[in-house]
């Protein structure tokens, strides 16, 4: 707007300019989110890194084993979700702040969710390969 | 991309300097931004030399001193000279506050002075404060109520509720805290920023007013309200000692509340 201001092509009132579009209702479900997701990671975090410190120099065979126990694929498919739908929101944030043109804005947006959601798919079904169809044959 | 660079024909150059009488022995240097659209020309950095023993012990008493002695083009707003009217909010030292609260004693070196941070420059020191302005009408910052007062007597509130107002009708608008937020900076077009959402709150924070939720439904907005990244500048440099960044976070929590 400062742009359109310093060039004169706008001559709309600054109230008429402020209220703009109206509030979209919808920041408070984002925002919450981003801090329900946060807290769930922090004790999923640390759980991931004493599990990977544990796996430290264990066989291909013994890592999938661990992954393939009902209780570590479902925390590890729980730390992808949550740290999956952090970063798409998280980035998120930061192009709302910085990109300034619109289509910059939502074409960014759409290509870091589409490439976090495609990711958290990815490796939910790496994790849920190993727990429910059991160890590959060519891993012995 | 927000802008991080001042455009050519904003870059501040150097500019003149106006010595200290002779035998002046307290010197400080005061180095101040001058723009005049008129003149078409870049900003620039004057420097004043002002003998600090024939001079009050505020900032404002300096820039007045300046303005009545030195060079009577010095633009600037002033008007209470005791931290109550927000005019004359500006940047000094590196920190938006008011000229007449900031003693040049607590300065070490040169006083450095600008207009308040990424506002629209009239002249010198003053900034544009339209869009603020307007953002403040756009919250609707008057009492709303569909019940009429008790007749021949004021709205009543109890000590409790009327202690929750504490620490928000302090509020003097001089916009320090929103031309300090970064967030404010890149999206002050969308965002309102802490001042405004320090005074949004206070009247949701107000027990006589019967508009809360058709205020929080005007805020519940990724840019309106949700720009806020706690970054806290503004709590940091309100010359008043109000904290908006709390207010602001009470906004949040509430809109959070009604989703259930």
């Amino acid at each position: 707007m400062a742009k359109e201001l310093a060039e004169r092509t706008t001559l709309r009132s600054p109230l008429g300019r402020v209220r703009g579009l109206g509030a979209s209702k919808s920041g408070a479900h984002h925002w919450w989110l981003m801090r329900v997701t946060s807290v769930a990671l922090l004790p999923l975090s640390i759980w991931l890194i004493f599990a990977l410190a544990g796996l430290a120099g264990a066989s291909h065979a013994e890592a999938a084993a661990f992954v393939g126990r009902p209780v570590n694929a479902v925390l590890l498919l729980a730390f992808l979700a949550a740290a999956f739908h952090h970063t798409a929101y998280g980035v998120q944030v930061i192009i709302e702040d910085y990109v300034r043109s619109e289509w910059g804005r939502i074409g960014g947006i759409l290509a870091v969710k589409g490439l976090c959601a495609l990711l958290w798919l990815a490796a939910s079904l790496a994790v849920l390969r190993l727990a429910v169809g059991g160890v590959p044959a060519a891993a012995g | 991309m927000a802008t991080f660079t001042l455009p050519r024909n904003s870059q501040i150059r150097e500019g003149k300097t106006w010595r200290a009488p002779a035998g002046a022995k307290n010197v400080r240097n005061f180095r101040i931004y001058r723009w005049d659209p008129d003149s078409g020309e870049n900003p620039r950095l004057d420097t004043y030399e002002i003998d600090l023993d024939a001079c009050g012990p505020m900032v404002l008493d300096a820039l007045i001193k300046i303005k009545n002695e030195v060079d009577s083009t010095l633009t600037f707003r002033r008007s209470c000279r005791e931290g109550i009217c927000g005019s004359c909010a500006m940047n000094i030292d590196g920190l938006n506050t008011l000229a007449c609260l900031k003693p040049i004693e607590d300065i070490q070196g040169d006083v450095r002075i600008y207009p308040l941070p990424h506002m629209p420059v009239v002249k010198d020191l003053v900034p544009d404060l339209g869009q603020v302005y307007a953002q403040y009408r756009l919250i609707e910052p008057w009492l709303k109520a569909d019940s009429p007062p008790p007749p021949d007597a004021e709205r009543r509130q109890s000590k409790e509720e009327r202690a929750k107002l504490d620490g928000l009708w302090e509020c003097i608008l001089c916009f320090c805290c929103s031309t300090a937020c970064p967030s404010y900076w890149w999206n002050g077009d969308r965002y309102l920023g802490p001042a405004i959402l320090l005074q949004a709150y206070r009247w949701i924070a107000d027990s006589r007013d019967e508009a809360t939720g058709e205020r929080l439904d005007q805020l519940d907005d990724s840019f309106r309200l949700f720009r806020c990244h706690t970054i806290m500048n503004c709590t940091r440099t309100c010359p008043k000692g109000l904290n908006p960044a709390r207010a602001i976070g009470e906004i949040k929590k509430l809109l959070v509340e009604r989703q259930g």
